[in-house]
């Protein structure tokens, strides 16, 4: 096959000895921003774009694409085990990852979600050497009504999510909803809830309000209760994952994988939406959902590897079309812009030397993050046998600076401690923070897609009904509604 | 905020150009700048952001200063970073804010109180042309199909480019307008950026795009989309395709972007920085700079500048409000 000698001529390039250097101090540096709130690979991309100037191409990417794949990695770790996302990808990681720290399985935990991100890099870098111009032509075929649509069924799943009192659990939803529309409104340029304060323009950021609700709404609450409350097991039975948890962890790897991959391929996917439904998916077809919300191994494991399988799909229309389709991917091309290369369609043409050496560095870098993070599991849930008090200062200390570090801007930063101050409040009187922050990502998104579509109609509502693709998912959400309310009604 | 000391200075090429070499590179006191402050309103990665590392870049490279350093503070078309650069920065005579035409829409739609013209204008650098394209499947074979289509039923036709106000949308507006329709009547979609809007043009969901000519060129190369018409005044050289004058609408737009000092500066501070300018866009590390970006070099200094910020500011308000934005 054509493709894998390609493939093989691009091992060539990715293991030279300095390639390899570079991919080391690529995913290392990665690991660290993932770690950080606020610092995303993006931002590190952009800051490192003037050392285009000085090493070659193939060089340069190896090294994007490690703090690309090495983010995230990291990002879960602190998900885990302080309960405080470092990239809004890892969000749904913290639901349950955090759960089982405080229980002490954190090493099962960070071990699950390193080998979830390993298999689903590695099948995302399968599905970019395969089926990547397929996959993007089927990609560009949504157009915002089928987003529109798609964004419905995952407003379902975050049913996953409501806790045991829908009233609470839509109530904070829409609470998200509100937060996302704070900013300029993208079709019209207008202003909108930022009551004349220019920082309010862009909007929130997510980070801000993720780590407030989580991060430092746990932390007021547990220093509300009395000394002692706070209910931490460093260390419980084996630190590795048990047999148990491999066979329940396999099968969510897999459909991380599988859900996540075309998602990141889609031009407006992203990597949050699918770790959403993967989570209601292991939800559902769990033999445990009773254990959903206190520290379930499918809860992590489906929802890293829909992740990181994203990640790698969001280079597929990057490389097949010179698309950037991510802030990171944007910045991406950018650097290849610096180099005189022009990405477009003809990139895998004009340049193959390129373009394979990055895909092989891919694999490469996969399997030096496994390395790199395994072992460290166990010495990172150690963390959690610092005292509490200590612990959760640490914590509040780390929210502040990652938060500080997203835009350097103190408005992020009093944002963080009101919210903080809310999450506090919803901690205290049982509203469930998830479905805040998934709101707040699914909102605007869902908006801006449905004013799209009805401005290419002409204001026709039916085509959400008419194009194929809208109909089939709609009728899916439909499904996914009242099935499950249907069997419970029948029992 | 974000500082970045600059990665070039500890270069050999820095070193030989700074000290090693002073008599190659003209005496000394041509220096008129020790450090330059660059206020950058926007994210790194973008236009604004290369502009402004094109520039250190640039004064570097021919000797007009030692250092650099560089402040982003992005957001909203710079909305979010002129009231910090205006406020924090005032009188500072070292100081420069990269910016440009999108400021001016962005200010007006957003009716933010902190205007342009509180701050000193420069000089005027460079200019990016935009293009009007169709999906490669489109029965759009030129401009005047598009626009018969879009008199006929406005509905029909959908423009895709970035942000509401925007230069693109400022130029849909501008040909609706110019060609005798009702520029209120652009079923704009706004998408976040060339990219997004791209991928709704190769995917056939919206009839036609406007972008910078850099974003789309490449997909026009391959045949992805067929270019219709640039806004640029004439043809430009190794670029197969009309202008938008050429084909009968009285319509030119460029993507402008130049640089500004804060409120407050002395005089002499002023014409240092003039003089910078000046002799930066003559020096040939600038020109290469220019060839490499693919920017076109409109170079307007001083009291010109000024005056072309006030026309383009009356001419982009009098757009927005005719699309319905101011």
């Amino acid at each position: 096959m054509e493709t894998l000698g390609l493939l093989a001529d691009g091992f060539a390039v990715a293991l030279q000895p300095v390639n390899l250097l570079w991919a080391i101090v690529g995913v290392t540096l990665g690991t660290a921003v993932g770690v950080l709130p606020g610092l995303g690979p993006a931002l590190t991309i952009a800051l490192l774009l003037p050392i285009t100037f000085h090493v070659p191409a193939t060089a340069a990417f190896i090294l994007f694409a490690g703090i690309y794949y090495g983010a995230m990695y990291g990002g879960s770790t602190t998900s885990i085990l302080l309960n405080t996302p470092g990239e809004s990808a890892t969000i749904i990681t913290a639901l349950e990852g955090h759960k089982m720290a405080r229980k002490g399985r954190a090493a099962a935990a960070l071990a699950t979600a390193a080998i979830g991100s390993f298999i689903a890099g590695t099948i995302g870098t399968l599905g970019i050497t395969f089926l990547a111009p397929p996959l993007v032509e089927l990609a560009l075929q949504f157009g915002p009504a089928d987003y529109f649509s798609l964004m419905v069924l995952a407003f379902v799943a975050v049913s996953a999510v409501l806790g045991s009192s829908v009233l609470r659990g839509l109530t904070a939803l829409a609470f998200g909803i509100l937060l996302g529309l704070i900013g300029i409104d993208l079709q019209t340029g207008q202003p909108r809830f930022t009551f004349g304060l220019p920082e309010l323009l862009d909007g929130i950021n997510v980070i801000v309000v993720a780590v407030g609700l989580f991060a430092v709404g746990e932390t007021l609450y547990l220093a509300s209760r009395p000394l002692g409350h706070a209910t931490l097991t460093p260390l419980k039975g084996r630190a590795w994952m048990t047999r148990e948890d491999w066979r329940r962890s396999w099968k969510p790897w897999l459909r991380g994988s599988v859900l996540g991959f075309p998602f990141g391929a889609l031009p407006a996917g992203g990597a949050e939406v699918p770790t959403f439904i993967s989570y209601f998916v292991e939800k559902k077809l769990s033999r445990h959902p009773e254990e959903f919300g206190h520290g379930a191994i499918e809860g992590v494991a489906g929802p890293e590897a829909a992740n990181n399988a994203s990640a790698a799909g969001v280079l597929v229309p990057m490389l097949a079309l010179g698309l950037p389709t991510s802030a990171t991917a944007a910045i991406m091309l950018s650097a290849f812009q610096s180099y005189g290369i022009n990405p477009g369609p003809l990139l895998l043409q004009t340049q193959p030397e390129l373009v394979w050496g990055l895909i092989a560095s891919l694999y490469v870098g996969n399997v030096m993050l496994l390395v790199l993070n395994l072992p460290l599991a166990g010495l990172w849930a150690k963390i959690l046998a610092i005292p509490s008090p200590w612990l959760y200062g640490g914590i509040l200390m780390f929210a502040t600076i990652g938060t500080y570090g997203i835009s350097q801007s103190p408005i992020d930063l009093i944002l963080l401690y009101l919210i903080g101050g809310v999450g506090y409040l919803m901690r205290r009187f049982d509203f469930p923070a998830a479905p805040t922050v998934i709101g707040m990502i699914l909102g605007p998104f869902a908006e801006q897609e449905f004013r799209r579509a009805l401005t290419i109609s002409g204001g026709e509502f039916s085509v959400f009904a008419t194009r194929p693709l809208s109909a089939m998912l709609l009728g899916l959400a439909v499904l996914l509604l009242v099935v499950p309310l249907l069997l419970r009604h029948r029992r | 905020m974000m500082h970045r000391r600059a990665f070039l200075r500890s270069t050999a090429y820095g070193a030989a150009a700074i000290g090693l070499l002073p008599g190659l590179s003209g005496p000394a006191a041509a220096q008129t700048v020790d450090t330059l402050k660059l206020f950058v309103p926007a994210n790194p990665g973008g236009g604004w952001d290369q502009t402004a590392r094109s520039i250190e870049l640039a004064l570097k490279q021919a000797n007009l200063i030692k250092g650099a350093q560089v402040t982003n503070v992005g957001g909203a078309g710079g909305a979010v970073g002129l009231p910090q650069f205006v406020n924090q920065w005032k009188g500072q005579g070292n100081a420069l804010m990269v910016a440009g035409m999108v400021m001016v829409g962005a200010l007006i739609a957003n009716k933010s109180p902190v205007k342009l013209s509180q701050v000193t204008p420069i000089a005027r650098l460079t200019g990016e042309f935009q293009v009007v394209v169709v999906p490669a499947a489109s029965p759009h074979k030129t401009l005047a199909d598009l626009v018969a289509a879009f008199k006929a039923d406005p509905a029909k036709v959908s423009w895709a480019g970035g942000s509401a106000g925007g230069s693109d949308h400022i130029l849909a507006g501008m040909i609706a307008k110019a060609a005798g329709g009702d520029p209120k009547k652009v079923s704009y979609v706004a998408y976040s950026g060339g990219g997004p809007a791209l991928a709704a043009l190769l995917g056939n969901q919206v009839t036609c795009g406007i972008s910078g000519f850099g974003e789309f060129g490449e997909q026009i190369k391959a045949g992805k989309l067929r270019a219709l018409a640039i806004s640029a005044d004439k043809r430009q050289a190794g670029i197969d395709i009309p202008t938008i004058r050429e084909q009968g609408i009285d319509v030119e737009l460029f993507n402008w972007r130049g640089v500004f000092a804060p409120p407050g500066v002395k005089d002499a501070d002023r014409a240092a920085m003039i003089d910078l300018m000046t002799r930066m866009n003559a020096s040939p590390a600038w020109a290469e700079q220019l060839k490499a970006r693919d920017w076109t070099g409109i170079f307007l200094a001083g009291d010109a500048y000024g005056k072309y910020i006030e026309q383009e500011n009356a001419r982009i308000e009098a757009i927005l409000k005719d699309i319905g934005l101011a």
